[in-house]
Formats: C-alpha cells, sequence, structure tokens
C-alpha cells in the first residue's frame, strides 16, 4: 500500500496543495462517518429507549409480559423466542455447512468446487421477504406434515419440547428457515478460512499416508479452528437478527411457547410487526429498548466473530454476508 | 497390501487399520458430498417456487397499474416505481461516502485509524438491517412526525455504503505502485492521481461492487418498514410522503387472507428476484476464475 501523505514531491507551489487537502479531507469526513454512524446507532438507540430503562431497569429484560394496555412491558418472550430459532438454525446449518465448506475447499475438484460454491452464496443474494413467502405458503405446510407431525406423534408425547400441535407456522418453521438463509455464510468464511491454511499442513499431513478425510480433520481444520468458529458465531448474529422471513413464519404470538412447534416471535418480528402502529411515548420507547438489546448482542458477536476469523484468515475476508 | 500372514505379520494388521482407514474416509467424504448437494436444494427450491407461482401473478396489469385505494386489483406500479427512487437516492448518497472512506483507508490512513475504519464498516455489516431502520427512524421519521421517502433512502443508503467501501478497497489494492509512482512523478497531484489514475483504473471492479450494493438495498424490507412505510400511492418525485417499495409489496400481500393478493404477492416476488439474480451472476460471469468480488 502506498501512502500519499506526507509531503507530496510534486507539490512545490502552494495552488496545487489545496485541492490534494480537500480531497484528503473530503476522505477522511467519509471514513470518519463510517465510525461515526456506527457509535450513532448505540447512542441514539440508548437514548431513544431511555423511558423504558428508566421505568423497569434490567427487569424489562426478564419480564415476561408485554401488555401495551397495560403499559407494562417485559422482553423475555422476545428473547426467548429469538434464542429459541436462533438454536434451531444453527443446530442443522453448523453440521451441513461446516461439511459443504470442507467439501468446497478440500475435497471437490475445481469444475464442481466454483460453480456449487457460486451456487451456496447465491442463496445469501435471495431477498429475506421472498425466502418468508415461500416459507409461508410452502416450507411451512411441508414441515406440517412431514418432520412436525413425527415429532409431535414420537418424541413429543415424551418430551413436552417438542409436543404438538403443529401448526407448520411457528418456531421450528422459524429456525429451518432461519437454517437456510445462514448456510451461505457459515459455508463460504469457513471456507475461506480453509483455504487460507497452508499447504505445508496438507503436505505434511499425506506425507505420513494420512488419508484425505484424516488430513482434513488433523491437520487442516485444528488449524483454522478458531476462523471456523468465527463464522459459526457471525452466522449465529445473522440468525439473531433476520427479520423479515422469521417474521412471516413465526407466529407472531407475543408469548413464550411451550413446545418448538409452537408459535412466537422474536426481538426482530416483533419489532417489525408492531413498531409503525406503535404510540409514540414508552411503547415506542419498549420497541427501541428491544432494538438495542439485539443490536447488543448482535455487535458482541460480531466483534468476536471479526477477531476469530482475522486471526486465521487476515483481514478483508467474511464480506459475503449480506442482508 | 499382498503381503502374507505367515512372513509379515505386521502388514496384515496395518491392511486391516488400512481398509478401515479407507472406509472412514470415504464415508466422510461421501457425507460432505451429500451436504453440499442439501446446502443447494433450498436455492432451487425457492427459485423453482417462485418462478412456477410467479409466472402467472406476473402480468401486465402488476407492472402497468397503480394499486387500487381499497381491495383488490391493480397492480405494483407505486412499489416498482417507488424501488427504483429510493435504491436510485440512497445509492447517489452512499457511493460517495463509501468510495471516499475506502480512498482514505488504502491511500491515506494510518495503519491504526485504517483499521479501526475498516472493524466499524464490518461490525456495520452485522447490524440488523431492521436496526438500521429504527436508527433512521429516531432522527429522519420522528423529528417530523411523518413518515418519509427521504429516511428509506437514508436507511438504505447506510446499508450499501460497507459493502461499497470493502469491494472499492479491495480493488483500489490491486492496484500496482507503479501506476500511481508514474502519475506523482510526472507532477500529477496526488488528488488527480486517485481520481483519474487509480479509480479509474478499478472503475470495472468498482462498478461491480455497487452493482451488488443496489441488488442488496433493492431486496430489503426492513429497513424500510418505518421509514418508507409503504404507500398505495404513486408518490414518486417527493421526499417528505411516505413510499411503497417492491419487497414491501410482496410483504404486505403475502400476509392479506386473499389469495388473488397472494398471487401479486407471488408476482411481485420473481420480478425482485430475476432482478437480484441477474445481477449477481452478470457480476460473478465477470469476475470469473478472478477473487471473489465481496
Amino acid at each position: 500500500m502506498t501512502s500519499l501523505s506526507g509531503p507530496l514531491p510534486g507539490a512545490r507551489n502552494r495552488s496545487s496543495r489545496a485541492p490534494d487537502r480537500l480531497f484528503r479531507g473530503a476522505a477522511a469526513v467519509a471514513a470518519g462517518l463510517v465510525v461515526v454512524l456506527l457509535i450513532a446507532v448505540g447512542v441514539l438507540l440508548t437514548v431513544s429507549s431511555w423511558e423504558t430503562w428508566q421505568r423497569f431497569g434490567l427487569s424489562f429484560l426478564t419480564g415476561l409480559d408485554w401488555d401495551p394496555v397495560k403499559g407494562i412491558y417485559g422482553a423475555l418472550p422476545f428473547i426467548v423466542g429469538t434464542l429459541m430459532t436462533a438454536a434451531i438454525g444453527m443446530v442443522i446449518a453448523v453440521p451441513i455447512g461446516l461439511l459443504t465448506a470442507i467439501f468446497l475447499a478440500e475435497l471437490a475438484p475445481r469444475w464442481l468446487a466454483i460453480p456449487l460454491g457460486f451456487l451456496v452464496e447465491l442463496l445469501a443474494a435471495i431477498p429475506s421477504v421472498v425466502i418468508g413467502l415461500w416459507g409461508v405458503f410452502v416450507l411451512s405446510p411441508l414441515l406440517r406434515d412431514t418432520v412436525e407431525a413425527w415429532l409431535a406423534g414420537s418424541i413429543g408425547k415424551v418430551i413436552p419440547l417438542f409436543a404438538g400441535p403443529s401448526f407448520g407456522v411457528g418456531i421450528f418453521a422459524a429456525g429451518v428457515i432461519l437454517a437456510i438463509m445462514v448456510l451461505p455464510t457459515i459455508v463460504s468464511i469457513s471456507r475461506e478460512v480453509i483455504n487460507a491454511v497452508p499447504n505445508s499442513q496438507r503436505e505434511a499431513m499425506l506425507a505420513l499416508g494420512s488419508t484425505r478425510w484424516e488430513m482434513t480433520t488433523k491437520a487442516v481444520l485444528p488449524y483454522a479452528r478458531s476462523g471456523i468458529i468465527g463464522a459459526m458465531i457471525l452466522g449465529l448474529g445473522r440468525a439473531l437478527g433476520e427479520t423479515m422471513a422469521v417474521t412471516m413464519v413465526v407466529g407472531n404470538n407475543p408469548q413464550i411457547p411451550s413446545s418448538l412447534l409452537g408459535q412466537g416471535q422474536t426481538i426482530a418480528s416483533e419489532i417489525a410487526t408492531t413498531f409503525s402502529e406503535a404510540s409514540v411515548g414508552l411503547q415506542t420507547s419498549s420497541l427501541i429498548a428491544l432494538g438495542l438489546t439485539l443490536l447488543g448482542m448482535t455487535i458482541i458477536l460480531n466483534i468476536l466473530a471479526r477477531l476469530l476469523i482475522r486471526r486465521v484468515a487476515g483481514d478483508g475476508v467474511g464480506m459475503a454476508s449480506g442482508g | 497390501m499382498t503381503a502374507t500372514p505367515t512372513t509379515l505379520p505386521h502388514s496384515l494388521i496395518r491392511s486391516r487399520t488400512d481398509a478401515r482407514r479407507a472406509l472412514v474416509d470415504r464415508f466422510f467424504r461421501g457425507l460432505c458430498l451429500v451436504a453440499a448437494v442439501v446446502g443447494i436444494v433450498p436455492l432451487f427450491a425457492v427459485i423453482g417456487f417462485v418462478v412456477v407461482n410467479g409466472a402467472g401473478g406476473l402480468n401486465l396489469d402488476l407492472l402497468t397499474k397503480a394499486p387500487k385505494a381499497s381491495g383488490v386489483g391493480g397492480g405494483a406500479v407505486a412499489s416498482i416505481l417507488g424501488s427504483l427512487q429510493l435504491v436510485s437516492v440512497a445509492t447517489v448518497i452512499a457511493v460517495p461516502i463509501g468510495v471516499l472512506a475506502a480512498v482514505y483507508t488504502s491511500e491515506f490512513g494510518g495503519r491504526r485509524s485504517a483499521a479501526i475504519i475498516r472493524f466499524s464498516a464490518d461490525v456495520m455489516v452485522g447490524i440488523p438491517s431492521i436496526l438500521i431502520g429504527v436508527f433512521v427512524f429516531t432522527f429522519l421519521v420522528l423529528p417530523f412526525h411523518q413518515f418519509n421517502a427521504f429516511a428509506g433512502s437514508a436507511a438504505l443508503a447506510f446499508l450499501m455504503v460497507p459493502v461499497v467501501m470493502r469491494t472499492t478497497e479491495e480493488i483500489i489494492r490491486l492496484i500496482p505502485n507503479s501506476l500511481r509512482e508514474a502519475s506523482l512523478a510526472l507532477g500529477v497531484p496526488a488528488w488527480r492521481t486517485i481520481l483519474s489514475i487509480v479509480l479509474r483504473t478499478g472503475l470495472g471492479g468498482i462498478l461491480t461492487g455497487i452493482m451488488l450494493a443496489v441488488a442488496r438495498a433493492a431486496g430489503e424490507t426492513a429497513p424500510l418498514l418505518f421509514t418508507a412505510l409503504g404507500s398505495r400511492l404513486v408518490n414518486v418525485g417527493s421526499f417528505d410522503k411516505p413510499m411503497d417499495a417492491l419487497p414491501m409489496f410482496v410483504f404486505i400481500n403475502a400476509r392479506q387472507p386473499i389469495s388473488a393478493l397472494n398471487e401479486q404477492a407471488w408476482g411481485a416476488a420473481l420480478l425482485l428476484l430475476l432482478f437480484v439474480l441477474t445481477i449477481n451472476i452478470l457480476v460473478r460471469i465477470r469476475t470469473f476464475s478472478g477473487r471473489r468480488p465481496r
């Protein structure tokens, strides 16, 4: 990287320095704006939700009731809904994503890895609302009649967490949708991290007579471990904040569901469904407080993930995760 | 392994483990292939259903008629034109900020400040888009007591800036220093060197990044819900009134218990999907065999 700062060789006369300074200043302002905006998000959400924090304090986070009529606001149903859907999503997406990443980076021949990798990433480009539309009309009925019916009829009879009735639309469907939506993030970043593992690791292992799979699990994955964990955390961050598709399939029921097949609401989906009609004052403030809670969770996860990924693969990895 | 047990008992043991190891190897390699196939099934399922269900809804009415003030009928003109305006204005705001920020981090900034700015942009990408909507609401909607199109564009611009910035940066990095040095040696001031040598050389790549950011913004619903809000009226040209967008049209019509409206949602989804996938595929073909563009 050349640095063009400092005294410039061709800029002896003052007249040519002024535009340089101006240009440099404009670039600095734009760059500063990125940092300022990020801080502003946190500050403005805190200020706008102050009324709620003052009224309820931290018990806002543990309150069970969300009742705009009585003016009681507790975020726990939405926090639980968010964590449940994200957990289901991760349980499905992590093994599939990791194995896919290994396949693309280590096993597949080039002619297959390139188009396959492209297709997986193309999934990330599909707008959330389109996936939600498909989720409501295609996936949910399918899940209701197959997986959910089976779960409710077998495990559900013993463990209440999987008990019916199943509506199709609900926490489980939202989890499956999330799995689909975070898969590209997990695959593409894990894959880049695995690609960043030096070949000497592989060669040394193969030279000892290992098989491809042994090489992968014993020489490649341990080396890439922190980056792969970072990829998963980044996926988790996306799952927590994903809004439209989840809003459309989660059921929009502001209570803690008793079963994974029940209907619930996540933080993001509660904001999406009620914010524009909320009365200015405590209700809006409480919704923004929900938003701040979500922001806190996702920012911590994102910072953690970036640091982990950077440790293995250096700068510039992981821009693929679009919204 | 062809060794006989009488002469080389050791090899027999080894060959048995070898067989097991080979089996494990095969099994897991197969499992990886299965996982990869499972991973792309949803893509085809979504595209397939949107094409089949949307083909009926994507008709001339949808493309040319404004929605009726109430009830069923009409088309998505308000949403299509609304999307065009919202995304265009957002692009006009986001591109200069993103490109200039990239110029700063790669050409001017010190190591430390550049790292902080890059990190901020990365974290910004991770903020749930719905919170961008809430953020913009607090300072562009609440003080004016009016949902408005400009707030919608601002929210989309917020999403586009880090994407434009990081892609531009990656392109600028690839431009050889000799070009900069040659220009500076000729006495061209730094600002002109950057504008007409560095950015000019990387123009194709930068446009690619902008197109990806546009595709992303065009598909976003969440940041618009409480900024542009949505509207049944064709408000194109105004910045202070609510405005509809194609993704919001899909969202709202999908939630109505009327099959004619659901069909319109599928049609609009197909339109949206065609736009977004075309951009992504074109970008990929352009940069095929090169580094990933984003």
